[in-house]
C-alpha cells in the first residue's frame, strides 16, 4: 500500500512510455520514484557531468535544456515530457545542462528499474529508440495523441527478429593482430570475433584498427586480445531489429554477438551489425518498390501507396530520421510512376517514336514531398524534323494524358496550374526545352521566375537519362551568357523574409480562407528551398534538387560558411517533419499550421528554423550584392 | 534514576535507541527527514487513538516515495460482532496492525530521522501517548514543525498558526489526498522543501539548529 506511489501512477500512466507499461510496472517504477522541488534558475544537472542512473519526468512548471558554453536553450520541457535519457546509455556525461525556467517539480526514475520493463515491452523501446533517434531533441515533444495509443502496434517491424549473419568471422586468441586484419581483407567484413571453444570473448571492428593500430599505439604483430574489446554483449537469436538497437545505443558498439542461450557463456551464432539493421529497415520499404512492380493496374499502385503512407505515419511517429522517410517515400512514389508509365505505353497503340524522358518538378523533383499532393510533372522528347514534331508531339501528349490520369487514381491528384506533361507546353522537345528556358532566364519577369523555381528542380523519373542531362547544360549555357539571370534569382528568394517576430505578433495570414494560420510552406520551408537552388545554380550543378542534399554540397564546397549550411538544412529537415506531422494529424498537406495547438517547445523549435533562413538570406543579399536592388 | 529501579525495554526500543548513540550530523544535505502525519479518532490527546500513519522521507532537498512507511491501525473500540465484519471488509482495502506493531514499524523506519509534521506537537504528542501505553519512554527524535518553519519566513505575521490547507494554497501545492495521513505527509513534504529553498535563498549557511524551535516555545497544545 503506497498512496503517494498511486498518485504518481495516476500522473504517469497519461504519458508515452510510461503509458505502454502495464498496471504492475508502472507502479513499482512509481514507488522507487524522487521528487525533485527546483526553484526557478536552480539547476538539476550540468552539462560535462557524469550521468546519474535516472532520467527524469516534468511534473509542474518547465525546465530547460541548454548548452553549456553559449547558454543557448536547446529545448524545453513541459508537464509530461521526459529528458536525461541519456542515463539509458549508463556511460558518459551530460551534453546539455538542465535548469529550471520556471518553479518546477520534477520526477526521477531509476534507469536500472525501467530498463528492465522496457526491454521486454517492443512499444515502449520503439518509443524510446525514437526519442533517441531525434537526433538534437532528447524529449517526445509531441506525446503520442491519446487515441492513437491503442492503435494496433503488431505490425511494428521493430517486433521482427533481427536478422543478423551467421557463420560469423572469427579467430583465437593466439591469432596476431596483423593475421586478424588479413581475415577480415580477405572475407570482406568489418568485424573479427574472438573465440575459444566457439565461446565469444572479444571483437575487432574497423574502428579498433582505425583508434588502435593506425594511431601506432600498438604494433600489428601483438596479439589480438591487445585491442579486442572484451566482453562483447551478447543476444540470443530472436533478438527483435528494436532491442538489437537500443542495445546498440545504450552500449555505444555496432556490433552484437548472438549466442545459442543469449549469455556470454554460450556457442557464437552470429553478428548483428548496425548495417544489418539499417538493412532490415530498406527491406521494408524494398517489400513494396517489389509489390509495385509486380502490380498491373493503378487500382493496385493505389492500395500500395496507401500502405506506404502508414510506413510514412509509424516513420514520424517513432521519430525516424526524416531524410531517411523522405528517402524511401520518394522512392515509393518513382517506382509507382515508373510502372504507370510501363502500363500506358502497353496500353499505346504503338511504341514510343523518340527516346523520351518523363520527369518530375518542383517539390516532387526535390524529393521532398512525403504526403500526397498534386502531381507536378513534365515530358522531354529526342528532336524530331521539323515535319514530324507535331505527330511525335501528340504521340506523347496522349501518353503523358494516360500517366496523369493513372497517376491521379493513385492518389495524386491533377495540377490545378496545369503544370503537367499532358500540358502541350510541358511536353516539348529538347530544343524547345533549351528555347523555353532560355527565354526565362533572358527575361527574368515574375512570371518567369516563378516558372523557374518549378521547372529547374527537375528530377528524371523514366525514359532517356541523357535528354535530362542536356536539358540541365541548357540552363547553365543560358545562365552563363546572363549572369544577371542570378541576382534576379537572388531577390525572389528574399521575397519571404523569415518571421522572426514570430511569437509578439503572429505573422499569420490575414484573411481568405487560411484566416489567423501560419504558412510553414510559404514562410519558412519555400525560403529555404529558392536559396539553395539559387547557390547551387550559381555553383554550375544540376544534379541535386532535394534542399537537404543541396546544403550538404554547399557546405561541402565552401566550408567557411558550413554552419549556416547545416544550419539551413537542419531547420529544412525540422520543418519538413513538422509539416508531415501537423498533415498526418489533421489528413492535409500540413502547409497551414494553427500556432495555438503548438506545444511551447514546437514554437521554440520554429523560431530556430526562422534564424537559419535569416542568416542564410543574409548571405544571398550580400553575396549576390542585392541591397542595391531592394 | 537510581540503578535498581532501572526498567529493562524490549528489543524493538533498545534498537530504536542505539540510532541515537553515535554524534547526528548537522549538515541539512545529509540528514534524513521523515515527514509524517496521523490520523486520529479525534483531537484530545488521552482519549483518543491514532487510526493511521503516514510518512515520507526527504533527502538533501530530495522527496524519496521508496523511502515511506503507511499503515492502519486496529481499533480495540471496534472489538464488537457487527464491526467485526465491517472491519474485515476494511482489511480487503489496508492491512491493519495492532498499536503496539504499528509502532514498532514505525520506530524501526524513523530511525534517528529528524522528524517533520505539519502542527508537530500534536502528531507527536500522540505517538508519545501510544508509546505511553507500552509503557516506554517518548519520542528521541527531533521535530520539525512546517507551521513553525513558516512563521521563520516572516512572509505573514497576521497570525501565528495556518493550516497545512492555506498554507498548500499559497505555495502552489496540488491537495490530493488530503485527510489520508500518506496524502498529508506529501502535502507536508512539499512544503518542507519548499520552506527550506527559501530559508536557504536568506541564509546560505542555513542548519538544522536554525530549523529546530527556538527556546521560548509557543505550542499548538
Amino acid at each position: 500500500m503506497n498512496t503517494i506511489a498511486e498518485r504518481i501512477y495516476d500522473f504517469l500512466k497519461a504519458f508515452p512510455p510510461f503509458s505502454m507499461l502495464t498496471r504492475e510496472q508502472l507502479l513499482e517504477i512509481c514507488k522507487a520514484v524522487d521528487i525533485h522541488y527546483l526553484e526557478k534558475d536552480t539547476d538539476l544537472f550540468i552539462a560535462g557531468k557524469p550521468i546519474k542512473n535516472q532520467f527524469y519526468v516534468v511534473k509542474d512548471g518547465a525546465i530547460g535544456l541548454f548548452r553549456e558554453e553559449t547558454l543557448a536553450l536547446v529545448d524545453e520541457c513541459d508537464v509530461g515530457d521526459i529528458f536525461g535519457l541519456r542515463a539509458l546509455m549508463r556511460k558518459g556525461d551530460y551534453k546539455l545542462s538542465a535548469k529550471a525556467i520556471e518553479e518546477s517539480i520534477v520526477y526521477s526514475i531509476s534507469s536500472e528499474l525501467f530498463e528492465d520493463y522496457i526491454t521486454t515491452n517492443p512499444e515502449a523501446s520503439a518509443f524510446l529508440m525514437s526519442s533517441f533517434a531525434a537526433n538534437i531533441s532528447y524529449i517526445e515533444s509531441n506525446p503520442l495523441q491519446p487515441e492513437n495509443q491503442t492503435e494496433n502496434i503488431q505490425d511494428f517491424f521493430e517486433e521482427q527478429s533481427a536478422d543478423y549473419s551467421k557463420n560469423p568471422v572469427h579467430c583465437s586468441l593466439k591469432t596476431s593482430i596483423k593475421e586478424a586484419a588479413l581475415i577480415m581483407t580477405n572475407k570482406r567484413v568489418g568485424s573479427i570475433i574472438i573465440t575459444e571453444n566457439k565461446i565469444p570473448l572479444g571483437i575487432i571492428t574497423d574502428k579498433d584498427l582505425r583508434t588502435k593500430i593506425a594511431t601506432g599505439l600498438i604494433t600489428i604483430n601483438e596479439s589480438v586480445t591487445k585491442i579486442m574489446s572484451s566482453p562483447v554483449i551478447t543476444y540470443p537469436e530472436n533478438i527483435t531489429v528494436a532491442e538489437a538497437q537500443i542495445a546498440m545505443i545504450k552500449n555505444r558498439i555496432t556490433h552484437l554477438c548472438i549466442t545459442k542461450d543469449g549469455t556470454p557463456n554460450s556457442e557464437l551464432k552470429g553478428v548483428l551489425s548496425e548495417h544489418d539493421i539499417v538493412v532490415i529497415r530498406e527491406n521494408n520499404a524494398s517489400v513494396l518498390v517489389k509489390e509495385v512492380k509486380r502490380a498491373n493496374t493503378a487500382e493496385q499502385l493505389q492500395l500500395i501507396r496507401e500502405r506506404a503512407h502508414q510506413v510514412l505515419k509509424r516513420y514520424i511517429k517513432q521519430q525516424i530520421p526524416i531524410t531517411f522517410a523522405t528517402k524511401i517515400i520518394a522512392l515509393v512514389n518513382e517506382s509507382i510512376t515508373q510502372r504507370i508509365i510501363d502500363l500506358a505505353i502497353a496500353e499505346m497503340p504503338a511504341p514510343p517514336p523518340t527516346s523520351f524522358s518523363w520527369l518530375a518538378i518542383g517539390s516532387q523533383g526535390r524529393e521532398e514531398q512525403l504526403l500526397l499532393t498534386d502531381q507536378d510533372n513534365a515530358l522531354v522528347f529526342n528532336n524530331v524534323n521539323k515535319s514530324d514534331y507535331i505527330k511525335t508531339q501528340s504521340y506523347f501528349l496522349e501518353l503523358a494524358k494516360k500517366i496523369n490520369h493513372g497517376l491521379n487514381i493513385v492518389g495524386f491528384e491533377f495540377c490545378p496550374a496545369d503544370m503537367m506533361a499532358s500540358n502541350p507546353k510541358w511536353c516539348l522537345s529538347l530544343s524547345q526545352w533549351k528555347n523555353q528556358f532560355n527565354e526565362w532566364i533572358t527575361k527574368p519577369d515574375q512570371d518567369h521566375l516563378m516558372l523557374c523555381t518549378i521547372f529547374f528542380d527537375f528530377e528524371y523519373v523514366y525514359g532517356d537519362i541523357n535528354l535530362v542531362n542536356l536539358m540541365a547544360q541548357g540552363i547553365f549555357e543560358s545562365i552563363d551568357s546572363r549572369d544577371i539571370f542570378l541576382n534576379y534569382l537572388g531577390l525572389n528568394a528574399l521575397k519571404n523574409p523569415p518571421p522572426l517576430s514570430f511569437f509578439r505578433q503572429f505573422l499569420v495570414e490575414h484573411d481568405g480562407e487560411h484566416k489567423d494560420q501560419f504558412d510553414i510552406k510559404a514562410r519558412a520551408m519555400m525560403p529555404l528551398v529558392d536559396a539553395a537552388r539559387l547557390l547551387i545554380l550559381s555553383k554550375n550543378i544540376k544534379t541535386q534538387c532535394n534542399t537537404i542534399n543541396r546544403y550538404e554540397k554547399l557546405a561541402e564546397l565552401e566550408p567557411q560558411n558550413k554552419d549556416v549550411y547545416f544550419a539551413c538544412r537542419n531547420a529544412f529537415k525540422k520543418l519538413l517533419r513538422f509539416r508531415t506531422e501537423q498533415g498526418l494529424l489533421h489528413n492535409d498537406s500540413g502547409r497551414f499550421i494553427d500556432l495555438q495547438t503548438l506545444s511551447k517547445a514546437n514554437k521554440l523549435e520554429l523560431k530556430n528554423c526562422f534564424k537559419a533562413v535569416k542568416d542564410i538570406q543574409d548571405l544571398i543579399q550580400t553575396r549576390f550584392k542585392l541591397s542595391q536592388f531592394l | 534514576m537510581s540503578w535498581f529501579k532501572k526498567k529493562t525495554y524490549p528489543d524493538f526500543w533498545n534498537k530504536y535507541l542505539a540510532n541515537f548513540k553515535s554524534k547526528q550530523n548537522k549538515e541539512l544535505d545529509s540528514i534524513r527527514f521523515v515527514v509524517f502525519d496521523t490520523e486520529t479518532t479525534g483531537l484530545d490527546i488521552k482519549k483518543d487513538r491514532i487510526l493511521s500513519i503516514g510518512t515520507i522521507a526527504v533527502f538533501n532537498g530530495v522527496i524519496k516515495v521508496a523511502d515511506n512507511f503507511e499503515c492502519y491501525v486496529k481499533q480495540d473500540l471496534f472489538n464488537t460482532e457487527t464491526v467485526k465484519i465491517h472491519g474485515l471488509l476494511k482489511e480487503g482495502i489496508h492491512k491493519k496492525l495492532i498499536e503496539r506493531e504499528a509502532v514498532i514499524q514505525f520506530l524501526e523506519h524513523i530511525e534517528n530521522a529528524v522528524l517533520v509534521a505539519h502542527h508537530a506537537a500534536f502528531d507527536v504528542a500522540m505517538i508519545n501517548q501510544a508509546l505511553k501505553r507500552l509503557d516506554l519512554p517518548k519520542l528521541k527524535n527531533k521535530v520539525l514543525d512546517t507551521g513553525h518553519l513558516f512563521n521563520k519566513t516572516k512572509l505573514d505575521t497576521s497570525k501565528l498558526h495556518f493550516s497545512l490547507n492555506h498554507l498548500s494554497d499559497r505555495f502552489n501545492i496540488p491537495q490530493h489526498d488530503r485527510h489520508t495521513a500518506s496524502g498529508d505527509a506529501y502535502i507536508t513534504a512539499l512544503l518542507l522543501v519548499k520552506l527550506i529553498a527559501l530559508l536557504k535563498k536568506r541564509n546560505s549557511k542555513l542548519t538544522l539548529n536554525d530549523l529546530l524551535r527556538s527556546n521560548n516555545r509557543i505550542g499548538l497544545l
